[in-house]
């Protein structure tokens, strides 16, 4: 009682959300991780491949890296959305290799315009996320199995829709340049420049709306930090980017889908009930959430994200084939969501847990092939760094237990 | 023995030291035999019960009383077959759980449906969150000022920050969180769930110094709980339910646990063997 019942002053309010160094003391050693483990991981693995090939930290190296996980990232922020419900969606490599599929048909065979045919392949993914969804929440058959089925019932009608050609050369420049093109040294400064524009002003402007309602705010120092060290950071990458052939189109669409979801997962309604239903779905019914309704739109967005990943992949292999979407683009996809630091149990986790963690897969891969080491040895280190995730995850979890946070 | 004419001493100074439970005072709450028949099981058979603004009701009884049939028939879960409700002296029938939240009635169930991985505000406003145009985005701002308030005049002081994630709070802190959401909807009539169940002496105080505050700010609320001594503490009318039907009204002051803990278990000997019990 003595020690519960102590009313607390307006300064301790103000210190439990200020002070950086003792929050990021407090976090990790609760359990409260967040990218803090990947963007370590990064480094690290960054620092292993330039040790042993210094062509992994060039500017055409970085830039072929970017082109090849914004298929994979894509993919994964779909995933990310499935695992904060605290369900999982197998079949998005198949449905990625399907969505191309349809696109490669329509255009190569049945000579339709690039658009329609990209359209085309992104309402057909939408479709089977909705169908699978609400396969999943009708018939209340746990996700995973549902879309298990989905997984080979979609290669199949991929092989199927691909007929005896079995591979489809893309020559229209509609849909190579998604992933072929590369935006100009002052398109990139601009989109830069832009976005820095927004980031910092949306900072300044919360900060004053709190200041408005008479609510704490975080120290100038903190949001001067913060500002700095994205500048530094964008700045950084575009520079790098433009001193070789520049910002790739496909990385600004990989970055703007992260962007744009993390938006919406943090800032509105729909993305606020997602983690709802995700961290108890008992307590989102009975706030009047419809869960049913969050579900379907999750495994929609899910089966989207998978088809314009599968477009992009398309676009980078001038090709879709038989195995489009199929070997490691699921378990990729999944690994980098769970490597970016996306609980598996639901509730946690953050849109850019995509973009990290295909970076990480990215990379290992990238740095793999530049030791011309076997594709043996790739799926086992790959292996070896999910795993490595998901128990920084458990342990991240363990942590919040002890400390009281689970 | 003669007849007893008129009040006892006894009650008419129970009645003095009670001005408001005269009979012009309109209950907010009021059910009129109401029964209620799962198959071969009768649960409920002609209950009646009160509930008034500003008073703690607490509805005790052993394990299969019916109290929780009892609550479910009020937060509209269940239908009953038979009976009438009342709400501010008006009858009114409930098809389904919102139309007893849509009238002021919230329940605060035991497991307390709250978003560990959500921090108090988004929990608070779970469902109804505010938003702002034309940028479709949630009003943190004003959500945020509005629970530090809904918070500070509920007297909850133990939460350092209403930014907290509920995952780590105490069972008592997520106990307020819990009634403080259902409170701050205009709820009228607020039952809660065995509230007190699985805390902590410190903790239970805190639950116990928020019901008071609920009574202070005028709500009328309903406990369930099986702790006499909690019940003792904060009701000011303890119903006692047994075999599905009323077994006892009593007012806290004219009353005693022995004379409660015999209505709940059907055993008189508090009236029938005063000495045993006084022994006791």
């Amino acid at each position: 009682m003595a020690t519960e019942n102590v009313p607390i002053a307006a300064p301790a309010i103000v210190a439990d959300e200020a002070g950086g160094l003792t929050r990021l003391r407090r976090r990790v050693t609760q359990g409260e991780l967040g990218s803090l483990p990947v963007i370590i991981g990064l480094i690290l693995i960054w620092s292993v491949f330039e040790y042993l090939n210094p062509n992994f930290l060039t500017a055409r190296n970085l830039t072929n890296l970017m082109v090849q996980i914004a298929d994979i990232g894509v993919i994964a922020i779909g995933i990310v959305l499935v695992l904060l419900l605290g369900e999982i969606d197998l079949s998005v490599g198949s449905v990625s290799g399907l969505a191309a599929g349809v696109m490669g048909v329509l255009n190569v065979k049945n000579g339709v315009a690039a658009p329609i045919a990209i359209a085309a392949a992104i309402v057909t993914g939408m479709a089977i996320g909705l169908f699978q969804g609400w396969w999943f929440t009708t018939f209340k058959i746990p996700s995973f199995v549902v879309t298990l089925s989905g997984l080979l019932a979609w290669e199949g009608l991929l092989i199927l829709i691909l007929g005896t050609t079995g591979t489809i050369n893309l020559f229209d420049p509609g849909i190579d340049s998604i992933a072929g093109n590369f935006l100009t040294a002052e398109q990139g400064w601009a989109v830069a420049g832009a976005s820095l524009f927004v980031f910092i002003g949306g900072m300044i402007l919360t900060r004053r709306r709190r200041a408005k309602h008479g609510l704490d705010v975080a120290p100038v120092y903190g949001l001067l930090i913060r500002a700095g060290l994205t500048t530094v950071i964008v700045l950084a990458v575009v520079a790098f980017l433009n001193s070789n052939r520049g910002v790739p189109l496909a990385a600004l669409i990989l970055v703007g889908f992260v962007v744009g979801f993390d938006y919406v997962m943090r800032r509105t309604r729909f993305g606020r009930h997602v983690f709802a239903v995700g961290g108890n779905a008992e307590a989102a019914r009975r706030a009047g959430i419809s869960v049913k309704r969050i579900r379907l739109a999750v495994f929609t967005l899910a089966g989207t994200m998978a088809a314009i990943g599968g477009i992009i992949a398309a676009s980078r292999l001038l090709a879709v084939n038989q195995s489009s979407g199929g070997g490691d683009v699921l378990l990729n996809a999944i690994a980098a969501a769970v490597i970016g630091g996306t609980s598996l149990f639901g509730g946690r986790g953050t849109v850019w847990a995509a973009l990290t963690g295909a970076l990480v897969i990215g990379s290992i891969n990238n740095g793999l092939d530049l030791l011309a080491l076997p594709a043996s040895i790739k799926f086992m280190i790959t292996g070896g760094v999910l795993l490595a995730a998901v128990t920084v995850d458990a342990l991240s979890r363990i942590g919040r237990q002890s400390a009281g946070r689970a | 023995m003669a007849a007893v004419i008129g009040p006892t001493p006894e009650e008419g100074a129970a009645q003095a030291r009670r001005p408001q439970e005269g009979p012009a005072r309109e209950p907010l709450l009021e059910l009129r035999n109401i029964s209620k028949r799962f198959g071969a099981v009768q649960a409920l058979t002609d209950v009646n019960l009160k509930v008034y603004a500003a008073e703690v009701m607490a509805l005790v009884g052993d394990n299969g009383a019916g109290k929780s049939t009892l609550v479910k028939t009020i937060a509209g879960i269940n239908i009953p077959d038979t009976g009438e409700i009342l709400f501010d002296g008006k009858p009114v029938k409930f098809h389904g759980p919102k139309d007893p939240a849509a009238l002021g009635i919230s329940t605060v169930y035991q497991d307390l449906a709250l978003a560990d991985n959500l921090d108090v505000v988004a929990n608070l406003y779970l469902g109804r969150e505010e938003t702002s145009t034309p940028v479709p985005s949630i009003s943190e701002e004003q959500m945020e000022k509005k629970a530090r308030q809904v918070l500070k005049d509920l007297n909850v002081t133990t939460l350092k920050s209403p930014r907290l994630v509920v995952a780590s709070l105490s069972g008592g802190q997520r106990q307020s969180v819990a009634v403080s959401r259902s409170v701050m909807w205009s709820a009228k009539l607020v039952m809660l769930d065995e509230p007190t169940a699985a805390l902590g002496v410190a903790q239970t105080r805190q639950v116990l110094d928020l019901i008071l505050r609920l009574k202070q700010q005028g709500h009328g609320v309903i406990v369930i709980s099986h702790n006499l001594a909690d019940v003792f503490e904060v009701a000011d009318r303890i119903v006692v339910m047994r075999l599905g039907t009323n077994a006892g009204d009593y007012d806290v002051r004219d009353t005693s646990r022995q004379e409660v803990v015999a209505a709940i278990t059907g055993a008189e000997f508090g009236k029938l063997h005063a000495g045993d019990a006084a022994d006791a």
